[in-house]
């Protein structure tokens, strides 16, 4: 389901990033909505105790409604209901779960939205909300090309899958590896080394069997150490 | 066992280049993330679009689905953010939206204010008339318990400041208030109907609880307490309301333009709007916290309140502000 929007450039070198689908914006907005409920509750739980010395005062209607309210209540619907226009402002179209689920807003050029699109996408919430649970925006995305709820038609923005941004190349392959293999291959074998912990033992025995194996004759019965050690020689 | 002589021709390539792209990558991201950023990270910065633009090329041509071109696409992406972001001015904007933007936005939609107020007082009056000729709807309007208020010659809003504090009730109010007006604006997406059905029910709702306050000699004590509040809170949810039908003139007519973009165009407006408004709401709100349910203020003071408020809403929507003669520098 997931499409991608092309970011066209002056250069004439185009990127590509995947738009999230239903899955992806469901997933960064469950995370956001626990995040948000949380911090509300425990505002009210840790200023209900600190300030009235118990919460059982609280429940007892000892404490004035004008702290109640201006020091318990408000400050919690303030964080739950402001909880995404500042954060989607302040963190450049990112959430905290927008960034656990891999997602950002962009502009439909592909840009970090302003205040203004990021104000209007929350603001038409009301409507996607509607009748319940996000059922309105959830059959947005479902319906819509890009997967975009009511808010997202309204601001001219959309979600899209955000990888992280690393600019230090530590990983990028050596020299001699590019020399021996070329950069694609090399590639290869490094992303090999990289996620051996991860992968189960026969595939990546198979893997590494597929690359060494290109390279010249590989002798039967080589343990998994003696695998990775040969593709780690690749590189050297 | 080595490759041939472009694979030696790479590896020269990425020797050169990987410190390039680790110094873009940190001037990047010190031009990103501080306040005032330095000029010549700015340029360096510049300088390396293209340059990047031409890795990349080379990078796709050698291993297109691998790392270092994911790598490369990221860095380059963030590069054409970084360049191509719209200057952000907030303070200007901000001063700009209340001096003149807003004006000129209002006045583009003059005639769905008219229309839109027009209906309201429609609604009121219709809503007095069936009130009056059948006082037993009044339930359809009013809850029981200001019901049985009303009939007992009170007022709702007598004691309210008894039973919640100035400051709550002011935060309480403008608070519900701006929902209202927010929502009033976005059911504008059901091609304006939903709209046209909220301003007509709080039309009817007003003017059915005037007509049965009337009704038991309260009208002018409602009069009293709405006063010094209701002229710039009523305003405000006409202009709401008619923001919300340019969203649905937008979608039904969109003229030259998409649908799409139409709606864009038009909610970016709304919201413009709508962020002046919502701040004027603010103020009506602490009018209606703090003076509206205290009896000490007379009628004169309360209308006079009201109007003075009221000129200062229409001093900003007429862009008298952004007349004013400036001082030269």
């Amino acid at each position: 389901m997931d499409g991608t929007l092309k970011i066209p450039s002056v250069t004439g070198i185009d990127v590509e990033l995947r738009i999230a689908g239903p899955g992806g914006r469901s997933y960064a907005f469950v995370i956001d909505w626990h995040i948000r409920v949380l911090v509300a509750l425990a505002w009210m739980m840790v200023s209900g105790f600190l300030y009235f010395g118990s919460l059982a005062a609280l429940g007892a209607g000892e404490a004035s409604p004008s702290d109640v309210g201006f020091i318990v209540v408000l400050p919690a619907v303030a964080l739950y209901l402001l909880y995404h226009p500042v954060l989607e402002v302040l963190m450049r179209g990112r959430t905290p779960g927008k960034r656990m689920a891999g997602v950002r807003i962009v502009k439909r050029d592909g840009g970090v939205p302003g205040v203004g699109p990021l104000l209007i996408r929350n603001l038409f919430r009301l409507i996607d909300s509607l009748p319940f649970l996000y059922l309105v925006g959830l059959v947005a995305t479902m319906l819509t090309k890009q997967c975009v709820r009511i808010g997202d038609i309204a601001a001219g923005t959309l979600l899209v899958y955000d990888e992280a941004y690393a600019g230090t190349f530590d990983d990028a392959p050596t020299s001699r590896g590019i020399e021996r293999l070329g950069l694609e291959r090399a590639e290869l074998v490094r992303d090999l080394i990289a996620r051996w912990p991860e992968l189960r033992p026969d595939a990546r025995a198979g893997l590494a069997r597929r690359l060494l194996e290109r390279e010249g004759p590989v002798p039967e019965g080589l343990h998994d150490d003696e695998l990775r050690a040969r593709l780690e020689q690749l590189l050297k | 066992m080595t490759g041939g002589p472009s694979m030696d021709k790479t590896s020269r390539w990425l020797e050169d280049r990987l410190p390039v792209w680790r110094d873009v990558g940190a001037r990047l991201d010190a031009v990103e993330r501080g306040r005032a950023a330095e000029p010549d990270d700015v340029v360096k910065v510049i300088a390396a679009y293209p340059e990047i633009a031409r890795d990349l090329a080379i990078a796709r041509r050698e291993a297109p689905r691998g790392p270092l071109t994911r790598r490369l696409e990221q860095i380059y992406l963030e590069l054409h953010r970084s360049i191509f972001r719209s200057p952000s001015h907030w303070r200007r904007d901000l001063v700009a939206l209340f001096v003149r933007d807003a004006a000129e936005i209002a006045g583009s939609l003059r005639w769905q204010i008219v229309w839109v107020t027009a209906l309201f007082f429609a609604s009121a009056s219709a809503g007095a008339w069936l009130i009056n000729q059948y006082p037993e709807l009044v339930g359809l309007f009013a809850s029981e318990a200001m019901i049985e208020q009303v009939q007992s010659g009170q007022l709702w809003t007598e004691g309210l400041l008894n039973v919640v504090p100035s400051s709550l009730l002011a935060v309480q109010i403008f608070t519900n208030n701006i929902f209202v007006s927010l929502f009033a604006l976005v059911v504008g997406i059901f091609y304006g109907l939903g709209t046209v059905y909220v301003i007509g029910m709080n039309g009817m709702l007003l003017g059915a609880v005037f007509s049965y306050t009337a009704q038991h000699g309260l009208a002018q004590r409602l009069f009293e307490f709405v006063a010094a509040h209701g002229f710039v809170e009523l305003s405000v949810i006409m202009i709401a309301g008619a923001c919300g039908v340019s969203l649905g003139e937008a979608l039904a007519r969109p003229g030259r333009e998409t649908r799409v973009q139409a709606f864009q165009r038009a909610s970016m407006r709304a919201a413009k709007l709508m962020v002046v408004c919502c701040t004027f709401l603010v103020g009506a709100g602490l009018i209606e916290g703090y003076i509206s349910p205290n009896p000490t203020y007379s009628l004169t003071m309360r209308v006079s309140i009201g109007l003075g408020y009221l000129a200062l809403f229409v001093i900003v929507l007429s862009g008298a502000l952004g007349r004013l003669p400036r001082t030269a520098k």
